[in-house]
């Protein structure tokens, strides 16, 4: 049995600044982590890994530094890594991003075996775009669940999958056929330590280093700025409102005038709310 | 997964507009897809064709809308609903297999429908399932995606701009598919205000088949569990809405904020820090990765107003802030603001309100 994962590194967005005047990033000093919901979906091959045998090799496609990602990913206990590299990538959008990996993804399978299951995260936090996964699996065409909040069952030998999905209003159980591609939900399970022996294996296993040539992709135009249909115009700053809010003042007050001054302001600005209010409180 | 590269300032290739090649010349209007689950429209749907009517006339183009479902009374009031939200036409698949969502045969009929009536412009909610849809149409149509759009518009030369938040919302990016067809958009639900409902006579329905079989299709959905509490799912749709933040303190503090909820006929809600203290379910946060609202009211009790809480709650008519800070960010962007201790004023307002809409407590005042 075999699992890829994919993970990315990604800036710490809690921390990320932006620059006052040239509204651009300041990335100095902003420490990287694995994509957070990546995790999710590490620790659930890892599991299954354990409970079936097997091996997870990840991938990540990004600068040199994203080697310390995949570090950490030894680390809780993965048997491989692969780090996808190369100038060519730079300027991916989500359509030559999951262009490259898919190439890097059929090499790895070429190489050391076919994956049963390609796993991602939900989405990143510094794209949100949650389009990866899927163009993943249409350019391998695997089978795509995605937003998988359990994996109810897998019979490695029947090639049969049964996952929890989450969908608007409710959940689908599903049915379906491996190889098959899972983005993975956040919160769906608890992301272990790694182990001393795993730590230690870590620091001495090798990150296996490829280019464009290496990973197989013969098509460069399909990566990097060339190959994005999207192309970012104008990065901005939100505008700031030009107001403060309208200030109640508390001072010398009790709170329960100060309460019915803010209802009295509240409708003021909107009375049509006083019958809505009245109307859901089925008064 | 995302883009290997964070988006950059404009510079270089990015501003650059090719001659859009010869196999898109014929690609035109503005099509919008109706999400149509378990006999439901989501109602991001009709908010984007709210949106879409406003692209198509600026293009001076049609606007219409793509119905996949399975063959009934559900799937044409879905045809009907998008006519009376603006829709000029409809283009509709009907099969057996398109009656639960699954990807695949969901993307065949769409890249099939879009391969043979060529729209400019598509337009799909960035729910779970139009998200599911749209990664993969794209990929198969191997044409550009931009997610989660917050602002739609067209340029002068008729290319959608489509705005989005990145970096976790601390910025706003601006992004163009240009030299590809059709141009594909999602956008959150209550991002865009609900267009008015017209009751417009029944206009153009164009049916399409596609061949699908049921064998042919691997995934099968065995069973649908809906949520059991029900309200969660409103959040989004509320028109007053409660919400408490760190500034709470203790879980035991959200009974303020649900005590006025529920006086007031409210929905509650909360910060991120909350779902990961585990003091609320997550499908009650609001913000950039949890749910948008759009109420006429807003109230937030110790809430700091990160940017990434306020990308979810700016399309609010009325935002009243409680905030202990007078310089939190919160009343940069609130309309009231009020500098107090949210845990001894929630009760109070809540008293307040009771006094002001109970019908019997007015009529005793009046006596
Ligand atoms: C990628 C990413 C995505 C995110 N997505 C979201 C999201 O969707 N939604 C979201 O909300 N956040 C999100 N965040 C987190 C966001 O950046 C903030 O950390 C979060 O909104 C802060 O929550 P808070 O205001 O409740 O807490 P805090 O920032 O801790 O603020 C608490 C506030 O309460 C006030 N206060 C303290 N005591 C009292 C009192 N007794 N009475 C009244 N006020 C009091 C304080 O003055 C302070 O302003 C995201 C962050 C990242 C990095």
């Amino acid at each position: 049995m075999h699992i890829v994962i994919c993970i990315k590194q990604v800036p710490d967005s809690a921390q990320i600044r932006v620059h006052p005047v040239t509204n651009t990033i300041m990335r100095q000093g902003v420490p990287t982590i694995i994509n957070p919901y990546d995790l999710f979906a590490l620790e659930e091959a890892l599991k299954l890994r354990d409970a079936h045998g097997g091996e997870v090799t990840v991938l990540s496609m990004g600068p040199p530094m994203a080697e310390d990602a995949l570090r950490k990913a030894l680390g809780y206990g993965a048997d491989r890594a692969v780090l996808l590299t190369d100038r060519y990538f730079a300027g991916s959008d989500t359509l030559a991003t999951s262009f490259a990996l898919s190439q890097a993804i059929a090499k790895i399978g070429e190489t050391f075996g076919t994956p049963d299951i390609v796993f991602t995260g939900k989405q990143t936090i510094d794209g949100d775009t949650a389009q990866v996964g899927p163009g993943i699996a249409q350019r391998l065409d695997l089978l795509q669940l995605t937003y998988v909040a359990k994996i109810a069952s897998i019979d490695f030998a029947a090639r049969e999958i049964q996952v929890e999905r989450r969908s608007e209003g409710g959940t689908q159980v599903l049915k379906s056929r491996l190889p098959c591609l899972i983005t993975m939900l956040e919160g769906t399970n608890e992301i272990r330590r790694g182990s001393l022996q795993d730590a230690m294996g870590a620091a001495r296993s090798h990150v296996l280093k490829w280019n464009a040539a290496e990973a197989g992709i013969e098509d460069l135009t399909k990566c990097g700025l060339r190959g994005s249909p999207t192309v970012v115009k104008r990065v901005f700053a939100p505008t700031p409102r030009a107001e403060k809010a309208a200030q109640i003042d508390t001072a010398e007050k009790t709170l329960r005038d100060v309460a019915e001054e803010l209802i009295a302001a509240i409708l003021a600005r909107q009375p049509a709310l006083e019958h809505e209010l009245a109307f859901n409180n089925g008064a | 997964m995302s883009t290997a590269n964070p988006p950059r300032p404009a510079a270089g290739r990015a501003g650059i507009k090719k001659e859009l090649p010869e196999r898109f010349k014929d690609y035109r209007h503005v099509w919008v897809f109706i999400e149509l689950e378990r006999g439901q429209v989501h109602p991001v749907s009709f908010e984007l064709l709210g949106e879409g009517r406003k692209l198509a006339d600026k293009l001076g183009v049609q606007l219409a809308s793509v119905v996949l479902g399975p063959p009934g009374e559900a799937t044409w009031y879905a045809v009907a609903e998008a006519f009376a939200y603006g829709a000029d036409l409809v283009y509709i698949v009907e099969a057996p297999l398109l009656a639960d969502y699954r990807n695949e045969p969901f993307t065949k009929a769409m890249t099939d429908l879009v391969d043979t009536h060529k729209p400019e412009i598509l337009l799909l909610g960035a729910t779970t399932l139009g998200r599911d849809l749209a990664g993969s149409v794209a990929t198969t149509l191997q044409t550009g995606l931009t997610a989660d759009c917050t602002e739609l518009d067209v340029d002068a030369d008729g290319s959608l701009a489509a705005t989005r938040p990145t970096f976790g919302g601390s910025l706003l990016c601006t992004i163009y598919t240009l030299n590809y067809r059709p141009q594909m958009a999602t956008v959150r639900p209550r991002v865009m205000p609900m267009p008015q409902r017209a009751d417009k006579p029944v206009g153009r329905v164009i049916q399409h088949k596609v061949s699908l079989a049921e064998d042919e299709i691997v995934t099968k959905v065995l069973s649908f569990l809906p949520d059991s509490q029900s309200a969660e799912a409103n959040l989004a749709y509320a028109d007053v809405v409660v919400a408490g933040g760190l500034g709470l303190g203790a879980a035991e503090n959200l009974q303020l904020v649900k005590n006025l909820a529920r006086t007031i006929g409210a929905e509650h809600g909360c910060s991120r820090p909350l779902v990961q203290k585990g003091w609320m379910p997550a499908d009650r946060q609001i913000g950039q990765t949890g749910k948008t609202i759009r109420p006429k009211l807003y109230i937030a009790a110790g809430i700091s107003g990160a940017i990434q809480h306020r990308v979810g709650v700016e399309g609010a008519d009325l935002i009243v802030a409680i905030n202990t800070d007078p310089n939190a960010p919160i009343f940069d962007f609130a309309h009231i603001g009020i500098v107090t201790d949210a845990i001894r004023f929630l009760p109070a307002l809540t008293e307040a309100f009771t006094r002001r809409l109970s019908p019997h407590s007015r009529d005793k005042l009046a006596s």
